[in-house]
């Protein structure tokens, strides 16, 4: 077996003081010291092949949590799963209009300020409904999910518009088709107080992108994307939360896992 | 127990059992989410529930009916406006706003026919409002409801965010919770109100030096309406929802902007009666 060194040994042979501050390049330069040496031992000390280390078994250390690794996310069952849901789709579109108004070239891709206005106004409004939602789930809340709008060309006007003509579509077809997946009425008032204003920005945002398209009618059964949204019966669009996350997946870059969600 | 014999039994005494479920698949695809994985015992649990459903609806009918009728009498006091503004064919108009609310009064004719069609499934008679009962200068109050422009943004803006508030209040009602279809028309016609409401809203804040009259609702500004519509604003200024308060995560203004506010049916008829004349009124 070879010889056992001890970090702990190797501090104390340290001159380090510990009564003086611990300057932030000598403590990484001894933490990483202490990472050599373990993995020093743990490599020279195993000679006997029997899985055990001085007859304990080795249990490697939980590992830091990897910045670059995106958890997946499973939004829960009942009522509750329900509102992780429409939290989840309210980061995504505060994120969308957030990074859009601290964009570099807002001011020069939007140059009317009362548009910049009404896009400042929207990121607000769907600030308030991420934070209640992440407020009101409390300890069920999903984490913060990380968007991705690698797609959407920022400095673009019509593109950034184009897509949030799809996530206020989306997001108004989402709260339509979940309304009778919720069993209290309390969730079903909430939803319905925060859906009318997702409502009104698709309206705007549709008109600041062409005229008279808020609520143009288009045919038996419109599709998000569409230039006209509403139905030949004056209704708009009604998607499951299956139908909503293949539509969002490409914005965001954790998996979502729906599958306790009610179905009817 | 075989679940498909109950259904022979139950068709005996009611032979239109299968389409009291979406479907006859459509049951057993409810089973197949518990029923299966439950012990054997707990499977009448699971199916009471499939059963409560279908049956369960059929004692509500009269409450949905009386909803729906309510939401048709507010659906016939905005279309009936405006066909009668656009029949009016103003020169005031500018002809692409002519556009827009051709959209919004065939929108809201679409929402009358899916209402009269849905009371008549339910066994319901559809209300019927005469325009003979209508008064839309609100008993003098407005000077030319057909031909003014400013007028006609400023109505339709009324009567929009009215009915917004008027569907919200009844969507989370027993009755309507108990009806899934019912529901999510309510909620599809509840959001297209919204849709409405922002353009008349938008027109209105860019051409007529409303800047601070946005496509929503601040606090529970009016945005120069006559004083007699107040009522359609007030408690839009609420900025805590279920005890969080929302204001202490972005602006009051924002806040109030982002939640849409319920009204319950007796202040929805009170706003509505404005339009109808003295001895026509709404009950209610």
């Amino acid at each position: 077996m070879s010889k056992i060194i001890n970090p702990r040994d190797k501090k104390a042979d340290n001159t380090l003081d510990i009564s003086s501050p611990l300057q932030r390049r000598s403590f990484i330069k001894y933490a990483g010291a202490g990472a050599a040496l373990s993995a020093l031992i743990l490599s020279g000390c195993n000679d006997d092949d029997d899985g055990k280390f001085n007859g304990v078994v080795y249990q490697p250390p939980t590992p830091p949590p990897n910045p670059n690794e995106i958890p997946a996310v499973n939004l829960g069952s009942g009522d509750t799963g329900i509102l992780n849901y429409a939290y989840a789709l309210e980061q995504l579109e505060a994120a969308f209009y957030d990074m859009l108004v601290k964009s570099t070239t807002f001011n020069t891709t939007f140059t009317n300020a009362t548009e910049r206005a009404v896009l400042t106004d929207i990121r607000d409004h769907e600030v308030a409904h991420r934070d209640f939602f992440k407020s009101v789930l409390g300890n069920a809340a999903i984490p913060a999910l990380t968007p991705d709008f690698s797609l959407v060309n920022m400095a673009d006007r019509n593109v950034v518009l184009m897509a949030a003509r799809t996530f206020e579509d989306v997001g108004v077809a989402a709260y339509n088709g979940a309304g009778k997946l919720l069993t209290m009425a309390t969730n079903l008032a909430l939803a319905g107080k925060i859906v009318s204003v997702e409502a009104r920005h698709a309206a705007e945002i549709r008109e600041m992108l062409k005229q008279n398209t808020f609520a143009a009618r288009g045919g038996a059964s419109p599709k998000p994307g569409d230039e006209n949204i509403i139905n030949d019966k004056g209704l708009d669009l009604a998607l499951m939360p299956n139908e909503v996350l293949a539509l969002a997946k490409p914005f965001i870059k954790n998996d979502i896992n729906a599958s306790s969600l009610p179905t009817s | 127990m075989n679940i498909f014999n109950i259904f022979s039994e139950i068709e005996k005494v009611d032979p239109e059992v299968y389409e009291r479920f979406d479907s006859r698949r459509q049951v057993f695809k409810h089973m197949s989410g518990f029923g299966k994985k439950l012990a054997a015992a707990a499977v009448p649990v699971a199916f009471g529930a499939v059963f409560n459903k279908a049956y369960g609806q059929t004692s509500n009918n009269a409450d949905i009916i009386a909803i729906l009728n309510f939401a048709l009498t507010a659906e016939l006091t905005d279309s009936t406006y405006y066909s009668k503004v656009l029949d009016a064919n103003s020169p005031n108009l500018p002809a692409e706003f002519k556009t827009g609310l051709t959209i919004i009064r065939d929108n809201e004719l679409g929402h009358v026919e899916t209402l009269k069609k849905a009371i008549q499934d339910l066994g319901g008679t559809p209300v019927v409002i005469a325009e003979s009962r209508l008064d839309y200068t609100a008993g003098g109050k407005i000077n030319d409801p057909f031909a003014d422009y400013p007028t006609i943004l400023a109505l339709g803006q009324a009567f929009e965010d009215t009915g917004i508030r008027a569907y919200k209040g009844q969507a989370p009602k027993p009755a309507i919770m108990a009806n899934d279809a019912i529901l999510q028309t309510a909620l599809q016609i509840h959001s297209a109100e919204a849709r409405h409401a922002a353009y008349f809203r938008r027109l209105r804040g860019d051409g007529q030096n409303l800047e601070n009259n946005k496509p929503w609702i601040t606090l529970k500004d009016r945005g120069n309406l006559p004083e007699f519509t107040q009522p359609i604003y007030d408690g839009e200024e609420t900025t805590t929802q279920a005890t969080v308060n929302i204001a202490n995560l972005v602006s009051a203004n924002a806040a109030s902007e982002a939640f849409d506010e319920p009204l319950e049916m007796p202040q929805v008829i009170a706003i509505l009666n404005n339009f109808f004349k003295e001895g026509e009124k709404l009950p209610g």
